[in-house]
């Protein structure tokens, strides 16, 4: 049974193959809106995720399929102790497909292994989250018209930003890929992150200057610095606030950039910034529906 | 100092000086009932010195643990006082509930009942990471 736990295990055929579907349903929705008639997805989210759970049901909605699932860790059985992997064996009992959010890393990939239906990884702690690649790829297709030989920059939390690791670990498999690792030196990008990279042989520049790199890129991608990944809060304070995406920033850049965000945001990009053309976080957020229907149905073999 | 031959069992010769005791924890040798002899700083041609095992029955060892310990040990069957087989020891590609993940965001923090499971990553650097997590095995 195929499961979707980390971006790396899509080749990147695979990937142009979704990404292609994707661009079909955008086309076309309305020759996709039947295509999973009597499917179920089970939404099982043990930490709070809205927008990921709503873009999940909704890519389910749209395929004609129904969804069923808890949206908290309190309103399941892991309340009374139940493992990962029992809850993925009952589950695979009652639906088609599973969704995962769990706080724990590695989590889903449990799951996986003990169900017997695909499982999508909807994010596992700072781990992985594949689905909001999937996104961000999608965004960046239909934007720039491919991958090869962009600068991609990343912004903020680049320790516990799982979105960056998965990010960059699809990206490094395109020819002439460059990257700017923009952030403080406390949320610097982990070592096997970087060992990816030098793995892969792929050109990049720590810095932590926003202002003194934005020329360069063709995608900036902000990030926000998330509460729940710190366990000490003066840290959190501390970092919270170190970048803000401004007009007067956005002055600095090319005409070409492009800025994404994977949401929700704070404070670290301007309202401001929202009604610049080259702001992309909310399209970003409906491509993300459309990756996540055409991942559906691969992984249910739907034609 | 003299340690007798055996007749029927297992030596596992060449252990990188040192690492005799993390092999005997590792592969359970303290459940056994047979005589077993850890010699260690054993004069070597080769490395200086050296540490050797001999194990006085026949036990089934885990090549994996040994080959992540120290892929460079030998290990000799012995059948009536003579070698009747040379194991060969390699990197194991997975090694499952040998190590431990340490990270406390790991889904193994918190689920006593999983297998630990490492994979290596980086055959050259000897590299392992946790299936789970990716956390790097120290």
């Amino acid at each position: 049974m195929r499961s979707v736990i980390d971006i790396s295990e899509l080749t990147t055929g695979e990937i142009d193959e979704l990404i292609a579907t994707a661009n079909d349903i955008i086309a076309n929705p309305e020759r996709y809106s039947e295509k999973c008639r009597g499917k179920k997805l089970a939404t099982l989210f043990f930490e709070p995720s809205t927008r990921t759970r709503l873009s999940f049901e909704a890519a389910m909605y749209e395929l004609g399929g129904n969804v069923l699932g808890f949206s908290e860790a309190q309103s399941s059985s892991a309340s009374k102790g139940e493992s990962v992997a029992d809850t993925a064996r009952v589950v695979s009992c009652y639906a088609d497909i599973i969704a995962m959010r769990h706080p724990k890393e590695g989590a889903p990939l449990v799951a996986a292994r003990n169900a017997s239906i695909p499982v999508i990884n909807a994010g596992d702690g700072g781990h992985s989250h594949p689905t909001q690649t999937l996104a961000d790829l999608l965004t960046i297709y239909r934007e720039k018209g491919g991958f090869e030989n962009l600068t991609v920059g990343f912004c903020g939390d680049l320790k516990f930003g799982r979105t960056v690791h998965s990010l960059i670990s699809a990206l490094i498999r395109y020819k002439g890929v460059k990257f700017v690792l923009i952030s403080p030196a406390e949320l610097k990008l982990p070592g096997y992150v970087k060992d990816k990279l030098d793995k892969a042989g792929i050109e990049y520049r720590e810095t932590d200057s926003l202002e003194n790199s934005i020329a360069d890129l063709d995608i900036l991608y902000m990030t926000r610095v998330q509460k729940e990944r710190f366990f000490n809060e003066e840290d959190y304070l501390r970092l919270k606030d170190t970048y803000i995406l401004t007009p007067e920033k956005m002055a600095l850049a090319g005409a070409g950039l492009r800025v994404l965000h994977p949401l929700p945001r704070v404070n670290e990009i301007s309202v401001a910034v929202d009604s610049d053309s080259r702001a992309c976080y909310f399209k970003q957020v409906l491509y993300g529906k459309y990756m996540r229907m055409a991942l559906i149905l691969k992984l249910l073999g739907v034609k | 100092m003299n340690i007798d031959s055996i007749k029927n069992g297992i030596v596992i010769d060449h252990i990188t000086a040192g690492k005799a005791m993390e092999i005997y924890r590792l592969l359970g040798l303290d459940a056994l009932d047979c005589s077993v002899a850890l010699i260690k700083n054993v004069a070597s041609r080769k490395t200086g010195k050296k540490d050797i095992i001999k194990i006085d029955s026949d036990f089934d060892v885990d090549t994996d643990i040994l080959g992540y310990i120290d892929p460079f040990v030998t290990v000799n069957v012995i059948k009536d006082g003579k070698i009747a087989e040379k194991k060969t020891i390699e990197l194991p590609s997975e090694l499952t509930n040998v190590l431990k993940c340490k990270n406390p965001r790991c889904i193994t923090s918190v689920e006593q009942e999983l297998p630990h499971i490492f994979k290596l990553t980086d055959r050259e650097n000897r590299i392992y990471r946790c299936i789970y997590c990716e956390t790097r095995a120290k």
